[in-house]
């Protein structure tokens, strides 16, 4: 636990507000730690005169050696409808480079159906090895029937890390595996890291407002997921050589969901808040009809629909896609806005994206200056050529 | 500014806030661009328990008083007026029923209204009857057991949205003011049907619009109070409700000195935000003198009324001429510190300055109220002698 | 239908920054609310409870202040609500947590369906939901955008996916974990909000759970905060050359490089 040394405490009140639990309150002018505290340590480099200690009883059981029995790096290859997720091949780039540290092998886990012929994409990516389970009963994503057969494999196999794209599969299922073999799971990682066997997982907390830097110390394997386009995906070795190993599927997996049927929905699905890319915008695209351009983009970019105030205010567009001050907050690795003059209130809702790319006819529009890059002129105008390079870009 | 507000007084504040910063401002613009009725928001007002916060609790309300309803109102109306006037119009007709009803027209019409399970509308205003309310055309017959209603009221506050209405109208021409008489009227009663909807300047999220009685039969229980009893009614019903109005006036000053203070820290001109020039400063310091002195005048008014005083007409009538012409002056000058940014749709004080010209205008005008405080005067000298 | 939901609460998260000198969190003046995401599973509730009736019950775990968020559920419409509070809970991370939440549930014993926000706006995981079905032995379905149907043995939900949704069918009991597309939250009722001053909310210790201690708190979290720091400062600015068409090339380039496109 974490505990104050009085002795030490000068009562200077600094740690009161390092604290995101309110935990820290002062009794007799000394710093005191309350129920309140979730040990998230945040307090411990805070305090200028190292006052604030963990005590020894907090401490995790020192390694066990049975840790030394799990090794291997794997990669949850996710598909959907027979496609791989980028996602998958960004993590196999990724998970190549901590394989190589840890002088072991790269794992990838497909399961799907009919699906087997991917397996050759996963090698080339850098797989040493793919796992197959391919058979009809896996043709749509299924909690249990997915979760069933990682579990199973990783309980067989005994890797010691494991990487899942952080998509709508990968946080419904990858937690349920973890919970079934008992072992960390660090959701949302944006970086990772190696100190000897420990993997660090990086990942925002508090809205994005912090970093932290998660590890898993004691137990196996250690699982993150990591968001998608975190990651470069790397380049294909054509005729790169790997073993393909079928994994038996039990016919006996109970399934107590079942999928109807998938809708596909580009539009009412916004959730401008988690997108990675974010196409918004704003006045300047003059009517509901030029704003329909912005659709355009984003289904070359693969992002969402954002706007500003007025945009939605003018009926372009719905409420739910609004940005700023009375709207959504959103910090987006790429926030693309078009024809958005840069209002206070919109700077605060989108200030904190990776990268902005501001496209605006007036040089002095207040947008250019949170801007990465910009483009002053007609957004009419920039947008199609922007889909054309990309498209070409793509292939 | 302290007002010694009770605990559950604090929290209706605390409610009704909440109910306008996550509920109102988001929808504002659009209700008013649109001419939409706020049905979402009413919703939440009846789950939050809000409509009826003045009414007893043996009929379903809250059992609190003037005071109580002011402090919703002014939360509502920092954010909308449009929808602070849907719902405070529902006060202005359950007033007749809670001061004049009879314990069987309370119990059943004050509980759903209480829950908020029904609107209610207050007709008084007709064609060539506005300031001069003793012009009214709108006539009840009396026949057997039934008052045969005919005429035209205007310019009705949720007219059409409501399910129950207090309709003034008169039983006996021949006596003017004391011909008129209030009933209860609900919707679906044959030969009651609505008008047109009207195109207003501001306030644009409430339903103002025509009733139309035609051979319409109100059952003789509906009669509030007794015959020639109408224009009593209807004067008691707005002494006590011009204080409501009053609580706009101070949420629309309110509201327009935050977005004012809040858009001059954020606005640069000659390298500086606009608040660290005086000229800006003083403007502010004299809007939020205004503001405070109108919601002091409306707080101990409601207090007033509360506490069983039957005194307050005066009173009651500086209050909204007071709270409305700051409301006018605040959100006027809201504009002019924004500047051209204010005078666009995109920035919320442009809708403020026009709504806010209503307050002047409905429920008497402030030539009427002033009417009435010179009166009064004239009264209070007089019986000094 | 009994209707558990799991709520949490947290610092306004909007409101917290980092002092990038001391890399602390600077938390002065921040609120603790109900997690947003879990608003949406309370009106879920009450929306199923008021079409076909049943009881809702609001659970959270967490130090004795959370009573406050339970009040606030109760202020919604639950019916009952419990705090599950107890030092030897400190600590817990995900798998610790929903162990616990577990336990308390099957102490609660009958339920058809728990719901869970998506996730806690503190921490991000949106792990707890799954973790907590698993440790139950029952179905989930996260990210629900949807209830389309649910009756006595039968639910039929929307999950919303990148691309779309599923429909997806389960029986009860079930674990759903909720998007805020769902729904819109209702405002506190004044009167139950008063009642709920001098509500006397049950507290679950640790004893009084059937739980094994080394799966609690600390000690049963497998994963730990090392350390945290700020996030990289932003705000570069690059040039793009050239007339527009080269500009855009540019730019589309510059994307690549990043690994954007």
């Amino acid at each position: 636990m974490i505990r104050i040394k009085r002795e030490i405490c000068t009562g200077c009140e600094i740690c009161i507000s390092s604290c995101p639990y309110g935990a820290i309150e002062m009794v007799e002018d000394r710093a005191f730690i309350t129920e309140m505290c979730n040990l998230c340590r945040a307090c411990l480099s805070a305090c200028p005169v190292g006052a604030i200690i963990e005590t020894e009883e907090s401490r995790l059981p020192t390694t066990d050696s049975r840790l030394m029995d799990f090794s291997g790096v794997w990669v949850f290859a996710e598909q959907r409808r027979g496609k791989l997720h980028d996602v998958s091949l960004e993590l196999l780039g990724e998970g190549r480079r901590l394989a190589n540290i840890l002088s072991t092998e790269l794992s990838a886990v497909l399961i799907g159906s009919n699906i087997e012929k991917e397996a050759k994409t996963l090698i080339a990516y850098g797989a040493d090895k793919v796992f197959v389970a391919d058979d009809p009963s896996l043709s749509d994503f299924h909690d249990d029937s997915y979760g069933h057969i990682l579990a199973g494999l990783i309980e067989k196999e005994k890797p010691e890390i494991i990487l899942s794209g952080a998509t709508s599969i990968g946080r419904s299922f990858i937690p349920k595996v973890a919970a079934r073999l008992r072992t960390g799971l660090t959701a949302d990682c944006t970086r990772l890291g190696l100190d000897g066997k420990i993997l660090h997982q990086i990942r925002p907390a508090f809205g994005g407002n912090i970093m932290a830097v998660v590890i898993c110390p004691n137990r196996r394997p250690q699982i993150a997921t990591v968001r998608p386009r975190v990651f470069k995906k790397p380049i294909p070795e054509k005729g790169r050589k790997g073993k393909v190993i079928k994994v038996h599927v039990p016919e006996d997996i109970s399934l107590r969901t079942k999928t109807l049927e998938f809708v596909k929905d580009l539009t009412s699905t916004v959730n401008i808040s988690e997108a990675d890319v974010i196409i918004a915008g704003g006045r300047g695209l003059g009517d509901a009809k030029n704003f329909r351009l912005l659709e355009e983009l984003a289904e070359a970019l693969g992002g969402a629909i954002g706007a500003s105030r007025a945009a939605v205010d003018a009926g372009w567009i719905s409420y739910p896609h609004q940005i700023g001050q009375t709207g959504m907050t959103v910090s987006p690795r790429l926030y693309i806005a078009c024809g958005i003059s840069g209002a206070v209130q919109h700077l605060v809702g989108m200030q904190s994206s990776d990268i902005i790319v501001a496209i605006n006819k007036d040089p002095d529009a207040p947008i250019f200056k949170v801007a990465t890059y910009s483009i002053v002129g007609d957004a009419l105008e920039v947008i199609p050529l922007l889909v054309k390079k990309i498209k070409e870009v793509r292939g | 500014m302290d007002y010694f507000l009770t605990d559950a007084q604090k929290t209706i504040r605390d409610i009704a806030r909440k109910i306008a910063i996550e509920k109102v401002v988001p929808s504002r613009a659009e209700l008013d661009e649109k001419e939409e009725f706020p049905h979402e928001i009413m919703k939440a007002l009846a789950q939050a328990d809000l409509f009826g916060l003045y009414i007893p609790e043996k009929y379903g309300g809250f059992g609190g008083g003037s005071i109580d309803l002011a402090l919703a109102v002014e939360e509502l109306s920092s954010a909308c007026l449009g929808v602070s006037t849907t719902f405070a119009a529902n006060a202005l007709a359950a007033y007749p029923v809670l001061l004049f009803g009879s314990e069987e027209q309370k119990k059943s019409f004050l509980p759903d209204i209480a829950s908020g399970k029904k609107l209610a509308a207050f007709g008084l205003t007709e064609a060539g009857a506005g300031s001069d309310a003793a012009a009214i055309q709108t006539t009840a017959k009396k026949e057997g057991d039934e008052y045969i209603l005919n005429g035209t009221k205007q310019w009705i506050t949720n007219g059409g949205e409501a399910e129950i209405y207090t309709i003034i109208a008169m039983t006996d021409k021949s006596k003017g003011t004391r011909g008129a008489s209030a009933f209860i009227v609900e919707k679906g009663t044959p030969g009651f049907s609505f008008g047109k909807k009207e195109k207003k300047m501001g306030i644009r999220a409430s339903a103002t619009r025509e009733l139309v009685f035609e051979n319409c039969p109100v059952p003789k229980e509906n009669l509030l109070s007794k015959e020639g009893m109408g224009f009593i009614v209807a004067m008691r019903t707005l002494d006590i409700s011009r204080v409501g109005i009053g609580a706009q006036g101070v949420g629309l000053a309110h509201g327009a000195l935050d977005e004012a203070v809040k858009y001059a820290r954020e606005r640069h001109q000659f390298g500086k935000p606009i608040i660290s020039f005086q000229a800006i400063q003083h403007m502010l310091a004299d809007m939020a003198i205004l503001t405070e002195s109108a919601r002091a005048l409306v707080y101990s008014t409601a207090r007033v009324i509360d506490s069983g005083s039957k005194e307050y007409s005066k009173e009651s009538a500086m209050v909204k001429v007071f709270a409305s012409d700051v409301a006018m002056k605040v959100a006027t000058d809201a504009v002019q510190i924004f500047g051209g940014y204010g005078y666009m749709r995109e920035y919320p004080v442009e809708k403020m300055m026009r709504d806010a010209k209503i307050l002047q205008i409905y429920e008497g005008t402030n030539q009427i109220q002033r009417n009435i405080i010179g009166q009064a005067l004239i009264k209070e000298a007089a019986s000094k002698k | 239908m009994n209707i558990i939901v799991c709520i949490k609460q947290v610092p306004d998260t909007s409101e917290v920054r980092i002092n990038p000198e001391t890399n602390t969190l600077i938390r002065e003046g921040v609120p603790s609310i109900v997690n947003p995401f879990d608003m949406y599973a309370i009106e879920e509730g009450l929306r199923i409870k008021e079409m076909i009736g049943g009881k809702v019950t609001a659970i959270s775990m967490g130090p004795p202040q959370a009573l406050e968020a339970l009040k606030e559920a109760f202020s919604l419409g639950v019916d009952e609500v419990i705090l599950i509070s107890d030092r030897a809970f400190a600590g817990s991370d995900t798998l610790a947590t929903s162990y616990t939440l577990s336990k308390a549930i099957e102490k609660i014993g009958l339920f058809d369906i728990i719901l869970c926000g998506k996730q806690a706006i503190d921490g991000d995981t949106a792990q707890v939901g799954p973790e907590l079905a698993e440790h139950l032995g029952i179905p989930f379905v996260t990210s629900v955008k949807k209830i389309d149907e649910i009756r006595e043995g039968y639910l039929r939900v929307h999950r919303m996916m990148e691309d779309g949704y599923d429909v997806i069918e389960t029986r009860p009991p079930a674990l759903l974990t909720v998007v805020k597309e769902i729904n819109e939250p209702r405002p506190p009722s004044l009167k139950r909000k008063i009642q709920a001053k001098n509500l006397q909310v049950p507290v679950w210790r640790k004893e009084d759970l059937d739980v094994d201690e080394k799966r609690l708190g600390l000690k049963g979290s497998p994963t730990q905060v090392l350390r945290i720091f700020p996030p990289e400062i932003k705000g570069e600015r690059k040039i793009l050359e050239g007339n527009l068409e080269e500009q855009i090339y540019k730019l589309v380039s510059e994307l690549k490089g990043l690994g954007i496109l």
